[in-house]
């Protein structure tokens, strides 16, 4: 008896935490799905039936294995439990599949990966020591974390409504990023080397491991005033860093090296032919410049400027990924974003080589990488916001400026992700959690920096809360207006140009703050 | 009050896992010629809204009284009539009348969750905040808790919502708890009016106003305050009963709808005394119809006595929860014609002392949600119902520590236990057995859960695993009616002794 009330109850508050969002994560299982649904069941599908030399040539349906190759034998290993569920759902022909059988498990294989994220927040909680607040629990840091990271808005919308597997993959970034604050770098390089084995959009966050480890681990002092030391550097360290991130990628890549099919892996993994945005416009800097065009050509055309004739038809918002071309503004190409990204993240990554403020300073770098990569990236994912939100809110219960930052980005970030669930039966849904966790994450924030300046000025309050009207007139005014037919994407423009301020403005905002830290040596001595 | 954004979040939480168990499917979907209590409720809107207000409860050629009927007071009758204005606006297909039976889509799914959504928000939930805000003497982190528990309680999330009437009942709790008499008795009114199985309560609130009037002298503000509630109750019926009135046939024909006393002692399968009597003895087939009505009077109105007679010599806000939750109790196990849903009115006034007694009402509430498995299992609402009973459990063990919470101080028997050992000096031993007693309920209400979701019945009885299910909690539900009868009654002496502790 004794032992089942600790295990229940007792105060034991992180296993409720994970055990509430378990529950209501198996309650989202009937919800809507989005096509990565079947996506994942195709590749489920190829694994299972196909030997290996096929898996990246395979192309009977039209959602090909692009991941690499670590997800692929992820796939694999879960298809060996699926065939237990429904074994029709490993037929590559079966398109578009979806026996109650087979949602039921593609769904639990979320819930029960999540197992890893769960964990990852744990170790995140033990390490990370926020700022020192009430005795009661509810104020604590720690538990406000918890609540954060495993009731965060997007990554319940987005694995578990829309269909995604992103909660163990931040759950590899979080557990690598606590191991740097636990000092054991080589499992976190380790960690991280298999993360991006899994997902190669992890690539964005990539610099900043790799010039926080060779400057934090491999040189093993520094001067006084917190410069570089260059008699101290570790050859050995160095080697041993390489050797894992090698060994890691030849398990990976090694099989596809034998049979000669790199270039085809690599063709899948970054498939360049896409548009600049999405079909969905995410909230970054290209939104608002493709915003700017649009309205600089519709005055062009009001103002007798521009020959009608010669603005070509094709429309970003039809839906489909493609080619697009801008009317007034020079038209974007793959090189130019990646030079932009190239050049928002160098700042921040020599922040890390010139300042280095142990694992903290690294974290606000690996954010910063994020962002950047979301602001400039060529097809950036709306999505893609989750990988700058989950290690933010491990600073917002450390300072009262992260925390503002923070709520700021994770706010409008996660409202960026509304259009992602369309369907009415959904509605309720994302509007109930989205308050659920906006309302908890800006009071508990504010209650726990309460001694301190308010976390945000009128303007910012006020650009959050316009985020009520523009939910209200996208949502709920909008599609009984006669302009629903005829504008049917003004909607989702106005989200995502509102969003987009608001993530420039975080983005700027942290870099600043990065940027204007006080010095090494005050922060190092403490 | 300074944690108000937890309390917005238990509220938030609520209304989140509500709608996500709408999703499910519903009673009696795709399943002609009857459906189930979905197609009820839409049929009552398609009623109401066709056809004049004399013939909502005659039987005639556009109102087969046969295929769900209108049998609930005019408070519900007006509110399916507002509900169907809204669905004309949507869809005039939803209520044509005679061509929309059985109607089913996805729209009208939505639809028909959301009347029932908004009504919770409007009625009940806000009852339920409001309740938690006024408890007294306990701190803002234990009236956060109870209010969330309250709101995840299972059983009233499952059962498909059309049950907000509820709402009306905690509104009449608040208001007489609290010396809002005369609110409280119009909000006990007209949720009388809502649903006539609210008069398992009546007694209770009888009880304690008339207890208080007494208290106050018959003879000066006493009489004033029986003749002021007398003049509320009076005029909130006369109300709501007004278009019934005109004719003395009108008025009868509604009562002989609300009280089908010729549907038989229990229907389907019921935790109740008489059915799970029946497995012994078939009651039903050898008595008469009338001497079974006499029997199951006679008993609820002997088990209730005890209770009620204490209310009125000293009413009391925590002795009117506990008789409130007692009499509704007796009302469920040994009444005539009671639902298997009716333990949702138990269940309410359980809520409420929820923070005065975490152990045994988290133990009654599962137990509550247990009983109707049957019923959920025919809804195929399995999965919700192991997730949420989860969910609730979870709830109730991390915010009261529930486990902690068995010694004979926090089981309010100390008082019992007391007086019996006057007789049997080595009488101490009452929490350890309630503890096995929980540990062994629960892993039968397990075992019994996975049986019947897995095992296929023999042949020879079909009904075999329902039975058992009733027949369990049954058994529990007298547990209980002897367990909260003890508290009644030992209430006053355990009061004083109270303070003295304090």
């Amino acid at each position: 008896m004794a032992a089942f009330g600790i295990a229940t109850g007792g105060g034991n508050w992180f296993s409720a935490l994970a055990l509430g969002v378990t529950l209501l994560k198996c309650l989202l299982i009937p919800t809507y799905h989005s096509t990565d649904f079947e996506v994942h069941r195709n590749w489920l599908a190829i694994t299972h039936s196909l030997p290996i030399s096929q898996w990246y040539y395979e192309a009977t349906s039209e959602w090909t294995l692009d991941y690499p190759p670590f997800f692929a034998w992820f796939e694999y290993a879960l298809s060996h439990v699926a065939k237990y569920f429904d074994h029709e759902m490993l037929n590559v022909r079966n398109l578009n599949y979806s026996s109650p059988r087979t949602l039921l498990f593609q769904r639990f294989s979320v819930i029960f990966t999540d197992a890893l994220f769960v964990y990852a927040v744990h170790e995140c909680c033990k390490c990370i020591d926020g700022k020192k607040a009430g005795k009661e629990l509810t104020e604590k840091p720690k538990f406000i974390l918890s609540v954060l990271l495993l009731w965060n808005f997007g990554l319940l919308i987005v694995d578990h409504i829309h269909f995604q597997y992103n909660g163990f993959l931040s759950g590899l970034m979080l557990l690598s990023i606590a191991r740097f604050f636990q000092k054991r770098h080589m499992e976190g390089a380790f960690l991280f080397a298999v993360l991006l084995h899994f997902k190669h959009i992890y690539l964005y966050v990539a610099p900043a491991y790799g010039v926080y480890l060779l400057r934090s681990y491999c040189f093993t002092a520094n001067k006084p005033d917190g410069s570089i030391r260059w008699n101290s550097f570790s050859f050995v360290r160095l080697i041993s860093l390489g050797l894992i991130v090698f060994l890691v990628s030849a398990v990976s890549l090694g099989p596809f090296l034998a049979l000669n099919q790199l270039p085809q892996v690599f063709s899948r993994l970054f498939p360049f032919k896409r548009g600049l945005c999405h079909a969905y416009w995410a909230p970054n800097f290209w939104a608002l410049y493709s915003a700017l065009d649009k309205v600089l050509s519709v005055i062009g055309l009001e103002l007798k400027l521009l020959d009608p004739n010669k603005i070509p038809k094709a429309s970003m918002t039809s839906g489909l990924v493609q080619q697009f071309q801008h009317t007034v503004l020079p038209s974007v190409t793959p090189l130019a974003t990646f030079i932009c990204t190239l050049i928002a993240v160098l700042p921040s990554v020599f922040c890390v080589w010139f300042k280095p403020q142990g694992p903290r300073g690294f974290l606000r770098c690996l954010i910063l990488c994020a962002l950047s990569s979301f602001m400039f990236g060529w097809h950036v994912h709306e999505k893609a916001i989750l990988l700058a939100v989950l290690p933010m809110s491990l600073l917002s219960v450390g300072k009262a400026v992260d925390a503002s930052i923070f709520l700021i980005l994770t706010t409008t970030g996660h409202y960026s992700l509304f259009p992602l669930l369309f369907t009415a039966p959904e509605l309720p849904i994302k509007i109930l959690l989205m308050l659920l966790f906006t309302i908890y994450s800006i009071s508990s924030l504010k209650t726990l920096f309460r001694k301190e300046k308010p976390l945000f000025n009128w303007m910012e309050t006020f650009y959050l809360l316009g985020l009520g009207p523009l939910e209200v007139f996208c949502e709920f005014v909008f599609p009984f207006t006669s302009w629903n037919l005829k504008y049917p994407f003004i909607p989702l423009l106005l989200t995502s140009v509102y969003c987009a301020v608001g993530i420039t403005y975080a983005w700027f905002k942290l870099y600043v703050s990065v940027l204007t830290d006080p010095p090494v040596g005050k922060t190092k001595k403490q | 009050m300074e944690k108000w954004y937890l309390m917005t979040a238990a509220v938030l939480l609520g209304l989140t896992v509500r709608w996500t168990v709408s999703l499910n499917s519903y009673s009696g979907a795709g399943k002609p010629p009857m459906f189930g209590d979905y197609e009820a409720q839409r049929h009552w809107q398609e009623i109401t809204f066709n056809l004049p207000i004399k013939q909502w409860y005659f039987n005639s050629s556009d109102n087969n009284l046969q295929y769900w009927g209108l049998d609930y007071p005019p408070l519900t009758a007006y509110h399916s009539f507002l509900c169907a204005y809204v669905a004309k606006f949507i869809n005039p297909d939803w209520i044509a009348l005679h061509t929309s039976r059985g109607y089913e889509s996805q729209a009208h799914k939505l639809f028909m969750r959301a009347t029932v959504l908004i009504a919770d928000l409007l009625i009940y939930i806000p009852a339920v905040v409001l309740y938690c805000c006024c408890l007294k003497e306990i701190s803002t982190k234990k009236k956060i808790a109870s209010a969330l528990c309250i709101l995840l309680y299972p059983g009233l999330i499952l059962i498909d919502y059309g049950h907000f009437h509820l709402g009306f009942a905690l509104w009449g709790v608040l208001g007489v708890s609290y010396d809002w008499d005369l609110l409280g008795s119009l909000a006990f009114c007209l949720a009388v009016n809502y649903k006539q199985m609210e008069l398992y309560h009546s007694l209770p609130f009888f009880c304690f106003l008339l207890g208080k009037c007494f208290k106050k002298g018959l003879k000066g503000k006493g009489l004033v305050l029986l003749i002021k509630l007398t003049g509320t109750v009076v005029a909130s019926f006369v109300l709501c009963w007004l278009p019934f009135f005109t004719e003395r046939e009108q008025t009868l024909q509604v009562l002989r709808r609300l009280f089908p006393v010729d549907r038989g002692l229990f229907e389907d399968k019921v935790a109740n005394i008489w059915c799970s009597f029946s497995v012994f003895l078939k009651i039903r087939d050898i008595l008469p119809h009338h001497i079974q009505i006499m029997i199951s009077f006679c008993f609820t109105f002997l088990s209730l006595l005890p209770a009620c007679i204490k209310l009125t010599l000293h009413p009391s806000p925590k002795g009117f929860r506990f008789t409130l939750v007692s009499c509704a109790l007796s009302f469920f196990l040994f009444s005539f014609q009671v639902h298997e849903k009716s333990i949702l009115l138990v269940s309410l006034p359980v809520c409420l002392v929820l923070s005065e007694i975490p152990f045994m009402s988290t133990w009654f509430l599962l137990v509550s949600t247990f009983s109707m498995l049957p019923l959920l299992l025919k809804d195929e609402l399995l999965m919700p119902s192991v997730v949420t009973v989860m969910a609730f459990f979870i709830a109730c063990a991390t915010s009261f520590s529930i486990f902690e919470k068995t010694s004979e101080e926090e089981l309010q028997l100390k008082c019992f236990s007391t007086s019996v050992r006057k007789y049997f000096t080595c009488f101490t031993f009452l929490p350890k057995i309630i503890q096995h007693l929980f540990l062994m309920s629960v892993i039968a209400m397990i075992l019994l859960t996975m049986m019947t979701v897995t095992l296929d019945p023999p042949q020879k009885l079909p009904d075999l695993f329902s039975v058992l299910v009733c027949f369990v909690s049954c058994l529990h539900f007298l547990f209980f009616l002897v367990y909260f009868n003890i508290i009644i009654m030992w209430d006053s002496k355990n009061g004083r002794s109270q303070k003295k502790i304090n």
